[in-house]
């Protein structure tokens, strides 16, 4: 394990009962970055998450935090990990002062400061009692709570679901301020695929157990293109498009009106090659967003029940 | 100056800020030794990951925009001609295909175009 890699995972693997949640995951979250982890609901990131943080068993393969086995974390390093958990649990009865005091009697890195900042950026009052609060300001004294303990790494599982847009505004801000010096490392696991564009630096994404994407956000961008095609003049086929030659490395491929979307990975001469031998009445590049991208990896895993490819005769 | 950042758009967010710079300084609204906000600053007023403001501003540093001095950051710099050969032709043909498909569209024939082109450039006296 590199030094330089706050946490580091080997063919991680979990099964509940015959299924497997998630499968030979091997990836990295180097010291410095915010890395977005990115997936359905169900694409095994809360038990990614999960095995990370000790509180599950791998069923096989293994996960290192900051240097040790997730399955050893002792409460010195486990004092070193901020994590918030879906929902946002603070006691309802305690003032949000109160929240700060409680805090700074339970972490020894307690950054007062920190919190007052971020709490004032979700507008809130701070002699409100939790139970007054909404859900977007319950989740700001959440996320000041693990932010002003200073931890090494932040794992957070989710932190804007449900946000409303000022908070979605000071929960972005919140983290970016809380890396600012480029020695702690984001771990967010997320649906806001605008968000995590503005913060991350890196993209991880998630396919029915399987990590699909892991590389910079940019390079993942970059790397991914479309085209559309017109095939309305043909009969239907199978609810797809007739591809005489196999398309590589092909995502997806989805109706978008009276044409179809071909998004693939790394596209080169076999991949123009494929797309020339499609009888389409026009074959056009199309510009390829960050959510463009993330969506025809999503909707990847329906594609082989509606896409086929006809063999070269 | 006022940049502008819109996530979910074709653009890279660093590539609508290079973008945006470039305009600025074409634009003649920043001038020649204006200094630009910190990479800190910019991504903070952003709400941005710092190294995308960073990757914008190693962009136009590369192809001359802007430059910097050790500790004081970075300034839009002496030189105009901020691209290359290739990339000059390149844009200039992507800014004369665009008039020409609007041009098209409008029922002018080639040489109507030409000429009145050949009138517009006369009267810029180059």
């Amino acid at each position: 394990m590199s030094d330089t890699d706050v946490i580091r995972t080997q063919r991680l693997t979990r099964y509940f009962g015959g299924k497997a949640v998630v499968r030979e995951v091997d990836f990295a979250v180097p010291r410095g970055s915010i890395v977005g982890l990115l997936g359905l609901n169900g694409a095994g990131k809360t038990t990614t998450i999960r095995m990370l943080l000790g509180l599950l068993e791998p069923t096989r393969g293994s996960c290192q935090v900051l240097g040790t086995d997730s399955r050893e974390l002792t409460p010195e390093i486990r004092s070193r990990i901020g994590h918030t958990v879906e929902g946002h649990f603070l006691y309802p009865w305690m003032r949000v002062r109160e929240c700060e005091r409680f805090g700074r009697e339970t972490n020894s890195h307690w950054d007062g400061a920190f919190f007052e900042r971020t709490v004032r950026r979700f507008g809130i009052d701070s002699a409100a009692k939790v139970s007054w609060l909404s859900r977007g300001q319950r989740a700001g004294v959440s996320i000041a709570s693990t932010l002003a303990g200073q931890p090494e790494l932040l794992i957070l599982d989710d932190p804007a679901l449900g946000l409303d847009p000022v908070s979605r505004r000071a929960l972005n801000e919140s983290i970016l301020e809380f890396c600012e010096s480029g020695e702690r490392s984001v771990l967010l696991s997320s649906h806001l695929l605008d968000d995590v564009e503005r913060v991350a630096d890196r993209v991880t994404l998630m396919v029915d157990g399987l990590m699909v994407v892991n590389t910079g956000l940019d390079d993942f961008r970059q790397r991914v293109a479309a085209w559309t095609v017109d095939v309305s003049h043909q009969p239907p086929f199978g609810g797809s498009v007739r591809t005489p030659v196999p398309i590589p490395r092909l995502v997806n491929c989805r109706p978008l009106g009276d044409r179809w979307q071909i998004t693939v990975v790394d596209p080169d001469e076999d991949t123009s090659a494929a797309l020339a031998a499609i009888d389409s009445r026009s074959t056009e590049p199309v510009e390829v967003t960050f959510d463009d991208a993330v969506l025809a990896y999503l909707s990847r895993s329906r594609v082989y029940y509606s896409f086929f490819a006809e063999r070269t005769p | 100056m006022q940049i502008r950042v819109i996530p979910g758009s074709s653009a890279a967010i660093y590539r609508q800020i290079a973008d945006q710079i470039r305009r600025l300084v074409a634009a003649g609204e920043l001038a020649i030794g204006d200094p630009l906000p910190s990479v800190r600053a910019l991504a903070k007023e952003l709400v941005i990951n710092p190294n995308t403001v960073a990757k914008a501003y190693a962009e136009l540093v590369r192809d001359g925009v802007l430059e910097t001095q050790a500790g004081r950051g970075a300034f839009v710099a002496k030189r105009r001609n901020v691209y290359s050969k290739a990339e000059r032709l390149r844009r200039l043909d992507e800014a004369i295909e665009s008039a020409i498909s609007v041009s098209l569209t409008l029922d002018f024939t080639s040489e109507e175009i030409l000429e009145r082109m050949r009138t517009k450039l006369e009267k810029l006296d180059l």
